[in-house]
């Protein structure tokens, strides 16, 4: 009878490894990634915590923890080829870890030195967008290339869910699904844009369901389940590489963490929802499959927090001792050759009365 | 050389580096079949197909977004903007973005791409088709600006921004289209940026315009030729400005009157009355004047000649600078 009104059933969350550690699926990784996605989160949650700590000491300026949602970003970007392309937001250790990103770059650019997003040239990078959901539309754009060239590169680019509410979501998602292009989108669905939950962004029940209107598939699964993230990310990408089209996929995770540094949520984030989601764990319930299933023990976990942390301290070495930043670089790569009137301000600036 | 008109000129330019380069593309809203509104793009869909002049979807800060990424990954894509009032909505994505990824990365991406935008008035358009909204992008470190204000200029300053390596805004002065016909090489040839035509020489007073307005301060000079030596400059590119030429002018003149359609208020005037004040202050006989829009509205068409700087105007203020 209301055959002209649109009906929607809201997609279920996709989940293969449970919160107690069992697996509800055989549609499970070898053992191999499994370790490397046990590693890389691991580090991810290391790097995180002595970033912060960093930042406590006058050492790194405002940073955005990813803690907790590491499964989401190790998970996403294993299912990537090196040469593929992957744009993140501003919250994404784990993904840089697994795009092997040096460690002491993802630090120098919080620490203030543009030289931490000059991507090194075998990694196909774009460096962290602050403005939030521009990356969108230039991944997009990057798609479009790819396409063009016809070298089966596949472009990931990551999003949060206070992203979905601005234009440059809407105008890339739907310049993606216009053209076809070779694009999975991943939203980490943290619930929370600094203070403003997810019911004041969209009052959509779901994110994934948006990729509906754009013409294309959109899929839900568990952000905290790696192997749900990776199987479904893994699937996405495929399709995008044979020429299927674009995917949005909304990891449902949550944000543990202040939203950066400079923000204290105490004063927002029910308790009770951290109690809740401390359960979830994400490399908790991970550790607790690979232990079920013999291939991890307390030796190994002490073994790699060891390698883990002496790893992290080189990093911040290495970060501390990178050179510091010249005043001529404000002026000489803004374009290709400066030109003349900027030179006489260049001249200025290095004058030495600043 | 072959009589265009800017329209043709622009096109022709599109044309030759399209059969030059396969990384050119042309993007927008409309610039396929139809060929776009003005007709820039006109056969250029069925020449080079789908693939290579697009039809977006109408959203102008997706289009410039896609370009951003499309010149990331090696292309050389000209997205066209189909109105000046509407490149406000791609106007952080040019600010943001566009302007800085060659700064954040220090060099390891950068943005080649030309956004070819009409500008100006004076042709009985609909409300927002009619702005001149060169300062802000001016005002963007990392943007490169050109007006051309004749299909000669207009060729020679697109195959320059099309093989530029940094984002270029080009802007395309509508009144003028159709309005002049000249002489263009058929063949290819570059004008470089930064550096400004010296239209006429003269020695009593210094004029200085660029783009849409360069016709009709010429017929205003035209008016009073045989009274005053006039040197007239036509800007060219606006970043980078070609401040050596003014000040040379300046310092044999000692007068000069600058004229554009933009608001006054931080307008290029402003910006070159500031260089002069700087390098040839007192080589100065009387103080510049501005002849420009004003700090309203841009007037829907009943009104829109008397905002738009006109011929008596800028004689007027030939003279008054004369007679200080």
């Amino acid at each position: 009878m209301d055959n002209y009104k649109t009906k929607f059933i809201p997609p279920e969350i996709f989940q293969i490894l449970k919160d107690d550690g069992k697996i509800n699926s055989k549609e499970i990784p070898d053992e191999k990634i499994i370790k490397k996605m046990y590693e890389s989160m691991v580090y991810a949650r290391i790097s995180d915590d002595m970033i912060i700590k960093l930042q406590r000491e006058g050492r790194c300026g405002t940073y955005a923890s990813s803690l907790g949602e590491e499964a989401t970003q190790v998970g996403s970007a294993l299912a990537l080829k090196q040469t593929d392309w992957m744009f993140p937001y501003f919250r994404e250790i784990g993904s840089h870890i697994v795009r092997e990103f040096p460690m002491n770059m993802y630090m120098l650019y919080w620490m203030g030195n543009e030289f931490g997003s000059k991507i090194p040239e075998n990694i196909n990078n774009f460096p962290m967008a602050v403005p939030v959901a521009s990356q969108i539309p230039h991944a997009t754009g990057v798609a479009m290339a790819s396409k063009f060239k016809k070298d089966n590169n596949v472009v990931m680019c990551y999003l949060g869910d206070g992203a979905t509410s601005e234009g440059d979501f809407h105008e890339g998602l739907n310049f993606a699904g216009v053209f076809n292009v070779p694009i999975v989108y991943i939203c980490q669905n943290n619930q929370w844009a600094i203070s403003v939950p997810l019911s004041k962004q969209t009052a959509a029940e779901t994110i994934a369901q948006k990729a509906i209107a754009y013409g294309f598939e959109g899929v839900r699964v568990d952000g905290n389940d790696v192997f749900g993230v990776y199987k479904v990310v893994k699937d996405a990408v495929e399709k995008a590489r044979n020429g299927k089209g674009p995917t949005l996929i909304e990891c449902v995770t949550y944000r543990m963490s202040d939203h950066t540094t400079a923000d204290d949520s105490k004063k927002y984030v029910p308790k009770k929802d951290l109690e809740f989601w401390k359960l979830k764990d994400p490399i908790i319930r991970l550790k607790k499959y690979m232990e079920s299933k013999n291939i991890w023990n307390e030796n190994n976990e002490k073994e790699l927090i060891e390698k883990l942390t002496k790893k992290i301290k080189d990093e911040v070495k290495k970060a501390e001792e990178y050179p510091s930043p010249k005043i001529e670089d404000m002026f000489d790569f803004l374009y290709e050759k400066i030109p003349k009137e900027l030179e006489e301000q260049k001249k200025e600036a290095m004058s030495g009365v600043e | 050389m072959v009589i265009m008109n800017m329209v043709q000129a622009i096109n022709n330019a599109l044309d030759i580096e399209m059969s030059k380069d396969e990384n050119v593309v042309v993007l927008g809203e409309d610039v396929g079949k139809d060929g776009g509104v003005f007709r820039v793009t006109e056969g250029l869909w069925k020449k080079y197909g789908d693939n290579r002049v697009i039809d977006t979807p109408l959203a102008e800060a997706g289009i410039i977004a896609t370009s951003i990424g499309m010149a990331v990954y090696g292309m050389k894509p000209i997205p066209e903007i189909q109105f000046d009032g509407f490149s406000i909505l791609g106007l952080n994505q040019l600010i943001n973005h566009a302007s800085r990824i060659r700064n954040r990365t220090r060099g390891r991406y950068h943005v080649p791409m030309v956004v070819r935008i009409p500008y100006s008035g004076g042709i009985r358009a609909l409300e927002h088709h009619g702005e001149s909204p060169e300062t802000y992008f001016v005002h963007t470190p990392g943007l490169k600006v050109v007006i051309p204000s004749s299909p000669y200029e207009a060729k020679g300053l697109l195959l320059s921004a099309i093989r530029d390596p940094d984002p270029v805004i080009y802007l395309e002065p509508k009144r003028v289209y159709r309005a002049i016909k000249e002489e263009v090489p058929e063949k290819d040839f570059t004008i470089p940026f930064g550096k400004a035509n010296i239209v006429q020489e003269g020695n009593d007073i210094t004029i200085i315009s660029y783009g849409s307005m360069l016709r009709t301060v010429k017929q205003a000079i035209e008016k009073i030729k045989d009274k005053y030596s006039i040197e007239l400059i036509d800007l060219r590119t606006l970043t980078p400005l070609d401040t050596d030429t003014i000040i040379n002018s300046i310092k044999k003149t000692g007068r000069s009157v600058i004229i554009h359609e933009a608001q006054r208020k931080l307008g290029m005037a402003s910006e070159i009355i500031t260089r002069i004040n700087e390098k040839a202050l007192l080589n100065l006989k009387a103080p510049i004047k501005r002849i420009t829009g004003y700090d309203v509205i841009y007037p829907l068409m009943k009104l829109e000649n008397s905002y738009l700087p006109s011929i008596n105007r800028i004689i007027k203020g030939i003279e008054e600078t004369m007679n200080f």
